[in-house]
Order: structure tokens, then C-alpha cells, then sequence
């Protein structure tokens, strides 16, 4: 306590005091606030700190490092400071702390080392930006922006301002500035800098502009009888949407205006703690059992004074009528108000656009990935008119095989290098070997293959479980995938998403090419619109189905691959997928690839864009999109792109 | 034309006996009875089985007579026991808080009972309002018609559609498969209002009834399933051995011609498909107070496709097949996945079944589809001597069964 007290009148007397910083040293002001600094509070250890700051003294930055890192040292004997290193045994070398001249020996015993707590260390860190801003080093200049931008205070101002002059780097010169701004908006007593500072701010799309700005619109409601002073925000109406009568009701409560109303609970309380011999005012307790009557008992109670008297409805909208409501701003001035809410409302403009173009980023990012997934199916299911229902298993088995690829290979940009025609080459030979063997003799029975794909699809997801195990494997991508293209502070899409997204347009470039410009692709739409001319023509159609099938399902692979990177790996990975690439054939329609394509943007951006209507459920996004896809399907029942003529077959 | 209905049909009267007669095996070594041969949790795996079989039928309806593959059945049997699951919730939660409350010296309000329950019932998703979904959950007449009219009026809404727009074949079952996941991932938000992925639970204690034990309440669901079994199948019977069957059997062979010949194909499609519904959820009112829980896990795609897969095993387009087919396969499933099939040591490896069994029970189903198209119920074909006329080729399956074997190739 004693040095509680004697702490209490040194700062006291730092404050009263006049500084005659001419006279003063380092030591000096160590010496004056030795009982401070020795005894390490937080809440005393202030006016040691900015005696220090403040002082002037280029020393000082040492000493304040030199305290912080807890390498200040004190003899007991004179209470002098200095920084010590331990000679042998229980005896330490001294050395002045500022000069680092050495002061002699002593032994530990007569040593003290002051160690502050983390309280007081971040005070001295606080102390220290100023002189770290003007640091040599441009990495401790760096930190101490990032120190201010996280704990802004208002004795920061003046010691940014005094550091952006002499910046010579033009990057963290125009950061400087920027935090000039930011501290300017929120402690700036000139209220002319201060708007300024405010509409200098406009279009600045940083989450910290806005952090800074909001807290000047902050506001409270009140009730009054007449009219309201103070920088009024808005008058309140009672039954507004945000603004209940009770809500009214318990705002004159709060403000002391009205008296508060006995809530259910506190009624059936009270009626408990009074009844007396099996009834309450008369009424006997098994009557109690509604709203009415116990309101009755319980002002019949109120009447002999027992509780506080119950309000009615009607005195209660009587009460709310009789007042106004206003939100009123914290801030008394309503220029600096008006130019915060200006400044506001152009920055949620630029953001909302830019959370559009964000959205639309993600859409077009997820409408590639079921473009991927889909692309397989298209030529399965869209050109051979085969469903194959193991289609999302093929894809697992892709993502699989990158797994097993990088086990054996560990870098893992040749790893994907490598995975990629692995992928392909596992699911085409899985492919052609189920064509070969099942659905070549179900050709003229749809549903039949559809289960017996089906009943393939349940084999291999469970035969992957038995093989991989449950939990979900690892396919890291390449560290150059990793992180983010920035736009701005909203609007980022990340590398792997791009690369998927190229990905997609790779294959939408490959698949038009196979089928339009190569010898495979005529026979494949050969055999697809007429097999048996085909076959006349000399093509074999039981190769091409074999190759066109192999073909799909080794595009699968792939996709397979490319959804590993970013979702886990798991037996489950495919039938995650399979009812929307299913979807995103059938909406785009059957046949074509350009439906496939108009099908996956559709799916892909109508899921983000529901998503954003209702952010806090993707599930729900996904219902309404099914729902939404089964209704469109009744008005396109052929998809967006139809096939007319002959090539619709049936 | 002036043979009875069972002498028309005389499998008919062959099956309820041996259903029968079943019934009466199980009940009488049953612990209900104190012979307990047949433990408590057996007999509700029987009677659940028998409600698997109901729904077979209903599948068997549809699919194979009617030629749509739905994919979208297992949904109708879930929420036929949502339905059931909330009286059964609500009504228990109401007994329990009643007592509770009655201990309170001033007798609870009307609110502060519904209150009370809404607590207890919602609890586990953070809300304590009852939803609008539960209004009539206090009475079981309203909701014992909510098992029949909600799933019948989903198919009736979604059929509609379906079926106007001519959507056929696999699109049908991709649209019908979407429906069932887009109604599971509703049912798995909290917003619900039915309790997301927690489901409804306690279901297998009947309200007011605490004091029968299990071991007969098991056996009154028992008995309750195989009469729903039986009225099922005469129904079905019914339905397809007169000229309606007839109607419905060319719809599935082929759609066009029977449309040409003046039926109405989508008022008989959407006929068959809401009458499937409904006894699909009939079968789900009966299973989930067996099973005791409910949540929208069991309604997933996949276990509409698995019903498929044991109509197909079993045998489309003859009742008993699908029966059968339920039986057997759900049956095995139960036996191999609950770890009493024995391991088969290959020395390098030993095949545990638990793992096994669906690999085994995906390439089987491969298999029965590639070479046994008519299911297990074509074996009964060789006791009878039924064949199908000898077309020189392959089989063909009941979408092309109408084409000649030249037009079929192609």
C-alpha cells in the first residue's frame, strides 16, 4: 500500500510540476519515477512512461527497449539503473544504460531486475511507435503502423504527423498518411480537420475506414415529453418495424418515465408467495390456471398494497402516445455526423458493387467446377444418352489417384503434373472396362442401366472406404496455388478457383475440338445419330461407344483431380456431385455441349446469388435451387438449349 | 368373368396365408407372449421389414407395372413418419411437462404449457416457439390424415408437373431424385421446424402408455405392419388385375400407343404415382415408431435408389417379387451389417462382411440386372411353368418389351 501511495504522489507531482527538460538527463527521469518503474503497475506506471516519451532525448527509445525487453536492472543500495550480464557465479557486470560504459560488479543479491508485466511492456510498445515510425529500419517502421492500426489512441496523432514528413519510402509514406486519416476521424479535435479527415475518406473500401467512421454515427434513443435536443438522427414512430410499442414502452421504463410492468412470470410469482390457504385474494389456486383470472387476483393484491400495481394495455399505449422518441447521435456536432453518414453512404455504394462483382466471381468459380464435373457426363450421358450413375465415383477415383500420385512423388507441382493424365488414364480404363462388361448389353434399357451403374457406384464408393478408409486424405496443391488475386479489399478470387476455372475453358476447348475436328468425333456423332448407317459406312460402333464412354469417364478423372485441390478427399466426393452435374446436363440440355456450359452458369450462379440472399444457409440455397430447377424443367422440359430435328432423336 | 377376384388371382390368397401364418409364428414365440424365443428388438426388425415390404409393393406398383422408375419414394415414407413422429412427440412432451408443471402450486396457463413444450421439443435446435408445421400435432386424427395427405398432395402437386410436361424415363427418376435430396437438405436446416438433423426422436413410447412394456407394444406395431401389409397387397392386386392394370401395364410398354388409343396416360401415371405415395407413407407411419427415430438422413437419394435395388432383386412386375425382394435383402442387410456373419479368412486377407457386404451387394445387384432381369421371382416361373415366348435373343427388359426383337436391336 505504502508504495501504492508514494507512486500516487510522484505521478501527482510529475503532472503539477512544470518540465524543465532542458536541465533534465535520462537518468534524471529514471530517477524521479524510480518508485513507478520498480514497482511495475499498470495503473501506475503512465507518467513514468510519457516522461520518457515525451522527454525528448534521444536516449530514450534505448532505455524504453532496454525496459521492455526486462534487461534494466537496479541496485538496491542507491536505487541507480543500469543493464547487467552476468561475469560467474552469482556476481554481475554493470554497465551505464545509456552509454553502456561499465559501472563495476555486484553481487545478485544487491540486484534487482525489473521485470515489467504485459500490461505495462504493451504501454512502453505504445510509447515506443513514435520513435519506431521514424526508425531506420523499414521493417520497424512497417510493425509500428501495424502496432497503431490495431490499438489506435489518440496520443498517436501528433507523432504520426511528425513522422510522415520525413518518409522516404513512398509506400509506407501513403500508409502513414492513410492512418493520419483514420486517427484524424476518430481523435481529431479541430472539427474543421476533422471533417476533412472524414470526406477525405470517401470510396475507401478498407474494413478499418469503416470501423473508424461507424463509431462517430453511434447513437442512442431517448424519450422525451417535448421536443428533443441534442443532433437528433431520426425520429422514432412506436410500431415501427425496429421500434415495437414494447420496445417504447420498456425505452420510458429505462428512462424512468414509466413504471415497469409485472411481467407473466412476476405475476405467477407473486401469486405464489401469497396464497394463503389454498387461495389467492379470494380466488382459490386451481382457478388460476388463465391469463385473466390471475391478472384479477393479482389487482386485488395490488389493491391492498401487497405488489406494485399492474399496468394495463391501455395505460400502456396511453403512456407511449404521450412521448416522442428520437435516435440521437453521441456526437453533439451534426456537421461531423452529416459528413460521417456521406462519407458512409459512398463507401457501402462502392461496396456493394464490389460485392457484386465479388459474387460474380464466385459464381462464375463455382459454375466452373460443375461445369468440370458435368463435362464427363456430358458426353456419357448428353451424346451416348448412357446414365451412369458410378459417374461420381469415377470422379472420386480421380482424386484418389492424385492422392496415391503425391504419396509417391512428394513435390507437388510435378505430383499434379503427373496426377492429371494418371487420373485420366485410371477412370478411361475403369470407363471402357464398365462399358465392356454392363452397359453394353443395356444399351436399349435405360433404367436398367441406371441401376446397374447404380449398383457399380455403391461397390466402388464402398471398396475406396475399405481401401482409403473413412477420414478425408490430403491433396495439397502446389504452394504457387496457393493464397489470393486481390483487387481490392473485397473483391479476391483465389489461384486454385482460377486455375479450375482455365481448367474448365481447357476442356470446353478440347471436348469442341474432339468432336468437331477430329476423326473420332465424327464417328462418334456418326454412330450417336444413326448406328446402324454408321456401321455401314464402315465405322465400328462398338468401338466408338467404348472409346466415347472412356473418353467421359476419364474427363471425369480429371475433374476429379481438380475438386480434390479443394475439397477433401473422401469415398464420399462424388456423390456430393453427382445430382448436380445431373441437374446441370438436364438444364442445360441434353446433347450439347454450349447447354452443358449455359446448364453449369445457371446452377453455379443462381446457387451464389440465393446464397447472398440468405448467407447464413447453404443448405437452404440448395433446396430453393432444386425446387427452382424442377419448376424451369416444366417450362423448358428439353433444357436451355434443345436439340431440334432429328438429332433430338426419341 | 364371373370368377371371384381370388380365384382370378390365387397368389394372392397364397401370400396372406403364408403372411398369416408368419404373423402368428413370430406372435406366439415372441416375449410378448413370455415364450421369448424371438427377443423384443427382433420382433420390431420383423415388423419393420414388413413395413420395407409395403413400400416395396408400392415401388413395384409404380415401377414395374407402371413403368416409373421414382426415385423419390423413400421421401413419401419419411414424412408419412415426420407425420405420425410429431403426435407421437408432442403428445408424450405434453403428458411429461403437464406433470411437471402440476407440482407448481398455481396451475399452469394454457401459453405456459405450450411454452413448456416448445422447450423441450426445441431445445436442441435453440428456439423454444412451437412452428406453425406442429399446429395440429396435439391431436391424432388430424395427424394420422396429415400421414396420408401431405405426401399424397406432394405427389399430386409433383406428379402433376412431371407428368404435364411429359418428363419420362430417366429424366423422371433424375427429377424425382432431385426432389428427394432438395426435401432432405429442407428437413436438415434448423428453420424447419422440425428439429434439422436431430430429428424426431422417442418415438418408439407411446403417450399415455407408459406402463405396457415394450416387448407387447412391439408386437401390436407387429401386427399392425402385417395388416397393412396384407390390405397393401390385395389393394395392389387389385388395382393391377383388372382392366386398369391392363391400362397401366401398356403405359409402361409403350406410353405413345396407349395414348393413341384415347387413355388419358397422364391422369392413370398420376393416379398410380399418388396411390404409391400414399402407401409408401402409410409403410413410413408404421416403420419409424419401430425404429424410434427419425431424421432426414433416412432421405436421402440413396435410399430410394436401394429400394429400387430390392424391387429389381426381388423380381418387377409380379407383387410378391418385390415383397420378397424387400424382405430378403433388407433382412441380409441387417444380418451382415450388424457383424453376425461370419469373417471368411483368405489368409492374406480376411473379407469382414461389415465391410463387405455392400461391394458384394453392388456387384450382386449388377449381376441380378444383367442376367436375371425377371428377379428372384422368376424362379417361381419354373414351379408354374410360366414362359415368356421364346424371341430367339436376348431378354428383353419391360421398356422394350412391346418392339419386336428386330426393332428392339436397334
Amino acid at each position: 500500500m505504502k508504495n501504492i501511495f508514494l507512486a500516487l504522489f510522484v505521478a501527482l507531482l510529475m503532472t503539477i510540476s512544470p518540465k524543465s527538460s532542458q536541465a533534465e538527463t535520462i537518468q534524471d527521469i529514471l530517477n524521479t519515477h524510480e518508485a513507478a518503474i520498480a514497482k511495475g503497475s499498470r495503473k501506475t506506471i503512465e507518467p513514468a512512461i510519457a516522461a520518457l516519451r515525451d522527454s525528448g532525448l534521444p536516449e530514450a527509445q534505448k532505455i524504453l527497449e532496454i525496459w521492455q525487453a526486462k534487461e534494466l536492472w537496479q541496485r538496491k543500495a542507491d536505487k541507480a539503473f543500469f543493464t547487467a550480464e552476468k561475469d560467474s557465479g552469482s556476481t554481475y557486470n554493470l554497465f551505464d544504460v545509456v552509454t553502456g560504459a561499465a559501472e563495476g560488479q555486484a553481487d545478485k543479491k544487491e540486484l534487482k531486475q525489473i521485470k515489467p508485466n504485459s500490461g505495462v511492456r504493451g504501454l512502453i510498445g505504445a510509447a515506443l511507435v513514435q520513435f519506431q515510425l521514424l526508425d531506420a529500419d523499414i521493417d520497424k517502421r512497417r510493425e509500428a503502423l501495424v502496432a497503431i492500426g490495431r490499438d489506435p489512441n489518440a496520443s498517436h496523432l501528433p507523432a504520426l504527423r511528425g513522422a510522415i514528413d520525413g518518409e522516404p519510402d513512398p509506400q509506407i509514406k501513403a500508409e502513414k498518411i492513410r492512418l493520419e486519416r483514420l486517427l484524424s476521424v476518430q481523435y481529431e479535435t479541430d472539427t474543421e480537420a476533422r471533417i476533412t479527415a472524414i470526406q477525405s475518406l470517401k470510396g475507401d473500401l478498407g474494413v478499418d475506414a469503416r470501423a473508424a467512421l461507424n463509431p462517430l454515427l453511434a447513437t442512442k434513443r431517448i424519450a422525451v415529453l417535448g421536443e428533443a435536443e441534442g443532433n437528433i438522427a431520426r425520429e422514432l414512430e412506436p410500431g415501427d418495424d425496429d421500434f415495437s410499442q414494447n420496445e417504447a414502452y420498456a425505452l420510458l421504463v429505462n428512462s424512468g418515465l414509466a413504471q415497469p410492468v409485472p411481467s407473466s412470470d412476476d405475476i405467477r410469482n407473486a401469486l405464489a408467495a401469497n396464497i394463503d390457504q389454498g387461495s389467492v385474494a379470494g380466488i382459490p389456486t386451481a382457478q388460476l390456471s388463465n391469463e385473466e383470472t390471475r391478472l384479477k387476483a393479482y389487482n386485488t393484491l395490488a389493491e391492498n398494497g401487497i405488489v406494485p400495481p399492474a399496468i394495463s394495455a391501455a395505460e400502456q399505449r396511453a403512456l407511449v402516445a404521450a412521448h416522442k422518441y428520437f435516435e440521437v447521435y453521441d456526437i453533439a456536432d451534426s456537421r461531423i455526423t452529416d459528413a460521417a453518414q456521406d462519407t458512409l453512404d459512398s463507401i457501402e455504394l462502392k461496396v456493394g458493387m464490389s460485392q457484386a462483382i465479388d459474387l460474380g466471381l464466385d459464381g462464375l468459380s463455382l459454375a466452373s467446377i460443375y461445369f468440370l464435373a458435368a463435362i464427363g457426363l456430358a458426353i456419357t450421358f448428353g451424346v451416348m444418352g448412357v446414365i451412369n450413375m458410378a459417374h461420381g465415383e469415377f470422379i472420386m477415383m480421380g482424386a484418389y489417384t492424385g492422392y496415391v500420385v503425391q504419396q509417391i512423388i512428394p513435390d507437388y507441382t510435378l505430383s499434379i503434373i503427373v496426377a492429371l493424365p494418371a487420373a485420366f488414364a485410371v477412370t478411361f480404363a475403369a470407363g471402357v472396362a464398365m462399358e465392356r462388361l454392363v452397359i453394353r448389353f443395356l444399351y436399349n434399357r435405360p433404367l436398367e442401366t441406371l441401376l446397374a451403374t447404380f449398383g457399380i457406384s455403391v461397390a466402388l464408393q464402398q471398396l475406396a472406404k475399405n481401401i482409403f478408409g473413412t477420414q478425408a486424405r490430403p491433396l495439397t496443391s502446389p504452394a504457387w496455388l496457393d493464397g489470393a488475386l486481390t483487387f481490392n479489399d473485397v473483391v479476391s478470387i483465389s489461384y486454385i478457383r482460377i486455375a479450375i476455372f482455365v481448367l474448365a475453358l481447357v476442356f470446353l476447348v478440347l471436348f469442341l475440338f474432339i468432336m468437331k475436328r477430329t476423326r473420332l468425333g465424327l464417328e462418334v456423332r456418326a454412330v450417336t445419330q444413326n448406328p446402324r448407317m454408321a456401321s455401314s459406312m464402315g465405322i465400328n460402333p462398338d468401338r466408338i461407344n467404348m472409346l466415347t464412354f472412356g473418353l467421359g469417364s476419364g474427363i471425369a478423372g480429371i475433374a476429379g483431380v481438380a475438386i480434390g485441390l479443394f475439397a477433401k478427399v473422401t469415398s464420399e466426393l462424388g456423390s456430393d456431385y453427382i445430382v448436380q452435374s445431373f441437374m446441370t446436363v438436364v438444364v442445360g440440355g441434353v446433347g450439347n455441349i454450349w447447354g452443358t456450359l449455359a446448364g453449369a452458369a445457371m446452377i453455379g450462379g443462381l446457387q451464389k446469388g440465393i446464397e447472398w440472399m440468405n448467407p447464413s444457409n447453404t443448405l437452404a440455397a440448395q433446396t430453393y435451387m432444386i425446387v427452382f430447377i424442377i419448376i424451369f424443367i416444366q417450362f423448358r422440359p428439353k433444357g436451355i438449349i434443345a436439340l431440334k430435328g432429328r438429332a433430338a432423336g426419341d | 368373368m364371373n370368377k371371384s377376384f381370388f380365384a382370378r388371382n390365387p397368389s394372392v390368397l397364397i401370400f396372406i396365408a403364408c403372411l398369416a401364418l408368419f404373423t402368428l409364428t413370430v406372435s406366439v414365440l415372441a416375449d410378448g407372449f413370455g415364450a421369448g424365443v424371438i427377443s423384443t428388438s427382433f420382433v420390431k426388425t420383423l415388423g419393420k421389414t414388413l413395413c420395407l415390404c409395403l413400400i416395396a409393393i408400392a415401388m413395384d406398383l409404380v415401377w414395374g407395372y407402371c413403368g416409373i422408375l421414382s426415385l423419390g419414394h423413400f421421401a413419401f415414407f419419411g414424412l408419412g413418419g415426420y407425420m405420425i413422429g410429431m403426435w407421437l412427440m408432442y403428445a408424450r412432451t405434453e403428458l411429461i411437462v403437464a406433470n411437471s408443471l402440476a407440482e407448481a402450486e398455481i396451475p399452469p396457463t394454457a401459453q405456459e404449457i405450450s411454452d413448456a413444450i416448445g422447450n423441450q421439443i426445441f431445445g436442441v435446435v435453440g428456439g423454444s416457439d412451437i412452428p406453425l408445421i406442429w399446429s395440429f400435432a396435439d391431436s391424432l386424427t388430424i395427424q394420422l390424415a396429415f400421414v396420408v395427405l401431405v405426401p399424397g398432395l406432394l405427389a399430386l402437386v409433383f406428379g402433376w408437373l412431371a407428368f404435364r410436361s411429359r418428363v419420362t424415363g430417366v429424366y423422371l427418376s433424375i427429377l424425382t431424385q432431385a426432389m428427394t435430396l432438395a426435401l432432405s437438405l429442407y428437413l436438415f436446416q434448423n428453420e424447419s421446424g422440425l428439429r434439422g438433423n436431430n430429428g424426431l426422436s422417442g418415438l418408439q413410447n407411446l403417450p399415455g402408455l407408459d406402463d405396457v412394456p415394450q416387448s407387447t407394444v412391439s408386437l401390436w406395431f407387429f401386427w399392425a405392419s402385417a395388416l397393412a401389409l396384407g390390405l397393401g397387397y390385395m389393394l395392389a392386386a387389385w388395382v393391377v388385375s383388372g382392366k386398369f392394370g391392363s391400362v397401366i401395364r401398356g403405359i409402361r410398354d409403350d406410353e405413345a400407343r396407349v395414348r393413341f388409343l384415347g387413355y388419358s396416360v397422364e391422369g392413370y401415371k398420376l393416379f398410380v404415382f399418388t396411390l404409391t405415395a400414399v402407401i409408401a407413407a402409410i409403410a413410413g407411419a408404421l416403420y419409424y415408431p419401430q425404429a424410434g427415430i427419425i431424421n432426414p438422413g433416412e432421405m436421402a437419394p440413396i435410399a430410394s435408389i436401394y429400394l429400387a435395388v430390392w424391387v429389381a432383386i426381388g423380381g418387377r412386375g409380379r407383387l410378391y417379387g418385390a415383397v420378397i425382394g424387400a424382405a430378403l435383402v433388407s433382412l441380409l442387410s441387417t444380418w451382415f451389417t450388424g457383424g453376425q456373419a461370419p469373417d471368411i479368412p483368405l489368409g492374406f486377407y480376411t473379407i469382414q462382411w461389415v465391410d463387405w457386404w455392400l461391394v458384394l451387394l453392388g456387384f450382386s445387384f449388377v449381376a441380378v440386372t444383367l442376367f436375371a432381369p425377371r428377379g428372384i421371382g422368376g424362379l417361381f416361373d419354373l414351379y408354374t411353368g410360366r414362359h415368356a415366348p421364346n424371341r430367339h435373343g436376348a431378354d428383353l427388359g419391360p421398356d422394350m418389351g412391346s418392339l419386336r426383337e428386330k426393332e428392339a436391336d436397334e
